[in-house]
């Protein structure tokens, strides 16, 4: 039954056939755009909206549960933790700290990123050689071992964390860069600009680099989400942001001695994460959408 | 074509040598001293006037340098301070425990995300493809360690079902190999569909179905068979996610293995083991990009290598 589903072909015209030259209508991403908002809407007005000093404690109301529990008050709608502070409070003034490691970094190497791999993979030869040596010898440095380098030099700290991402994260870019234009360079329009006499930069630029254009993006979304993450899990495992950082995997480690009668302490931090990562992901599959040449000409 | 793989191996031993030295200089000029470390408050200068030779750290850097380079040509990579056991051995005895989870989450990764992702990309807009879309995003966004507590409050806290640390039964496994093949799935299910998806629209599936060849061969021999030049490279460095995944993984459920080892040797500042923890997944890294560069030019015949 289900290889009759399977291997029967969508019928033309259908709304699943993807070979018609119907354009798919493209659906907005509410829930995305949602989560997106409120993140930005926390960056920017942290210091309005948030009730309290995220790192002033009082010590007389630790550990209160959030308003709805038995015990909690609506004066900390989130609870305290351990130390009496506002988790609302925290989680908001958090997501700063996310917002200037994840967007920085992604720009910067980036783009680094992209001119190598277009670099290697057009010109090819001794470049190329030169350029996937040099990746290959950065992505054998695994980015936790950098980090426990760095960190093992200048001591844990945001600051390190920036440092390692910008230094890890361009070999990715590059290599899925010049794996896509490898192909390409041999492929007939190619080699027509070259006919028509076309020069180096511009076929790099207005012949290949669109065609991976959509690769980029795919890349470059899974990465914002992905930073947000990893930032949050060095800053879990110690080696990252440090105490009294509001950092979003901080406060998770913290949280978490604290598991088996406090579950606030480590549910709310990793909502916040989830609410910032989703905001980017689903944000960013809308703009791959929009920007991909290949669904929009078929 | 061997002449290719030769020099390719010759690469790949430069770089791996490139990485010992790199990782022996920042360790050894960066780092706090280790004799300090190791030392009872009581011990007096001489005691560790004798450690620091034990150790060889009062010879020059370049001498240390060399002694290092000699010693690891012997397969010798110097005494954990912790342990004072060799750090290979060390390394290797928690070795098998981080084999068996990375094995399981990525098999588990393999065969779920290409099987929906396949499928997905067939029938789009399907349950399975609803199903498949929603669990990439979760996925992505959901993060491991976050999970792994989540978890751990749910099932082990509360629910009391499953062990929330160690190794023993295959209990134990469910969900720390949950948490490590979490994201290998979405990415895999994701990259699977989108590349699917480009071949499925290609000419040469076109081609074949006018040919009057048979969907089933259209989708797997067609279409699956040019896809997979990019999936390659994702699958082959899931391995790189798994060992960071699997330092995050085995902290959170307290197994025994080599992630959560560096971890605990780093804040320790056993150098040692770090550098074998780091010279060790520098090898098998190098070792699966060679196979890529190999793989890649079998099944890709428009990418030319002189």
């Amino acid at each position: 039954m289900w290889r009759i589903w399977l291997f029967k072909r969508n019928r033309p015209g259908k709304k699943n056939d993807i070979s018609s030259g119907k354009k798919v209508r493209l659906k907005i991403p509410y829930l995305g755009f949602t989560c997106l908002a409120l993140f930005f809407f926390a960056v920017i007005f942290a210091d309005v909206i948030s009730p309290y000093d995220p790192y002033e404690g009082d010590l007389i109301n630790i550990t209160l549960p959030p308003f709805w529990q038995d015990g909690g008050t609506t004066a900390h709608l989130l609870g305290t933790d351990m130390l009496g502070r506002d988790v609302l409070s925290r989680l908001i003034h958090g997501s700063r700290i996310s917002f200037l490691i994840s967007v920085g970094c992604i720009s910067f190497y980036g783009s680094i990123g992209v001119i190598l791999g277009l670099i290697s993979g057009f010109f090819g030869g001794k470049t190329d050689m030169f350029i996937m040596r040099l990746t290959d010898f950065w992505m054998s440095l695994p980015g936790i071992i950098v980090l426990f380098m760095l960190a093992s030099v200048y001591g844990p700290s945001a600051k390190t964390l920036i440092l390692t991402f910008g230094i890890m994260g361009w070999p990715n870019y590059a290599r899925i860069v010049r794996g896509e234009c490898l192909s390409l360079r041999e492929r007939d329009f190619v080699r027509l600009a070259r006919v028509a006499g076309c020069g180096n930069l511009r076929i790099m630029l207005s012949h290949i680099f669109p065609n991976i254009m959509n690769t980029i993006i795919i890349v470059a979304t899974i990465d914002v989400g992905g930073i947000i993450v990893l930032t949050a899990t060095m800053s879990f495992l110690g080696l990252g942001t440090q105490p009294p950082s509001c950092d979003w995997g901080l406060m998770l480690a913290e949280g978490r001695q604290y598991i088996t009668y406090a579950w606030w302490l480590v549910t709310f931090p990793g909502v916040a994460i989830v609410v910032a990562v989703l905001g980017f992901n689903l944000t960013g599959d809308w703009i791959r959408e929009i920007f991909d040449p290949k669904q929009k000409l078929r | 074509m061997q002449g290719y793989i030769l020099k390719r191996i010759i690469i790949a031993a430069f770089t791996i040598f490139l990485v010992v030295s790199v990782v022996f200089f920042i360790f050894r000029m960066g780092a706090a001293d280790p004799v300090a470390i190791m030392l009872p408050p009581d011990a007096t200068p001489k005691d560790a006037r004798i450690l620091t030779e034990k150790f060889g750290l009062d010879k020059p850097l370049i001498v240390q340098y060399w002694n290092f380079i000699k010693r690891a040509g012997h397969g010798n990579f110097g005494l954990s301070f912790r342990y004072t056991e060799p750090a290979l051995k060390v390394l290797f005895a928690r070795l098998p425990a981080t084999i068996q989870l990375g094995l399981v989450a990525f098999f588990a990764a393999v065969v779920i995300g290409l099987f929906i992702g396949i499928i997905s990309a067939v029938k789009p807009d399907s349950l399975i493809d609803r199903f498949g879309r929603g669990f990439a995003l979760a996925g992505m966004s959901l993060p491991t360690f976050w999970v792994g507590i989540m978890l751990i409050l749910f099932l082990g806290v509360t629910l009391r079902w499953l062990p929330i640390a160690g190794r023993g039964s295959p209990l134990h496994f469910i969900m720390p190999a949950f948490c490590l093949s979490l994201y290998p799935i979405a990415l895999i299910t994701r990259l699977a569909r989108s590349s699917m998806l480009d071949a499925l629209k290609s000419d040469y599936v076109l081609m074949a179905r006018i040919k009057g060849v048979p969907e089933f061969n259209v989708i797997l021999l067609h279409a699956f068979r040019n896809a997979c030049i990019s999936l390659v490279t994702v699958i082959f460095s899931i391995f790189g996610y798994l060992i960071l995944g699997s330092v995050v993984v085995e902290t959170i459920f307290s197994w025994p293995g080599i992630g959560r080892l560096v971890i605990e040797s780093f804040f320790a500042r056993d150098y040692p083991v770090v550098q074998i923890f780091v010279l060790f997944v520098t090898f098998v890294v190098v070792t699966l990009n060679l196979i890529v560069d190999i793989v890649y030019a079998y099944i890709d015949p428009r990418i030319r290598y002189r």
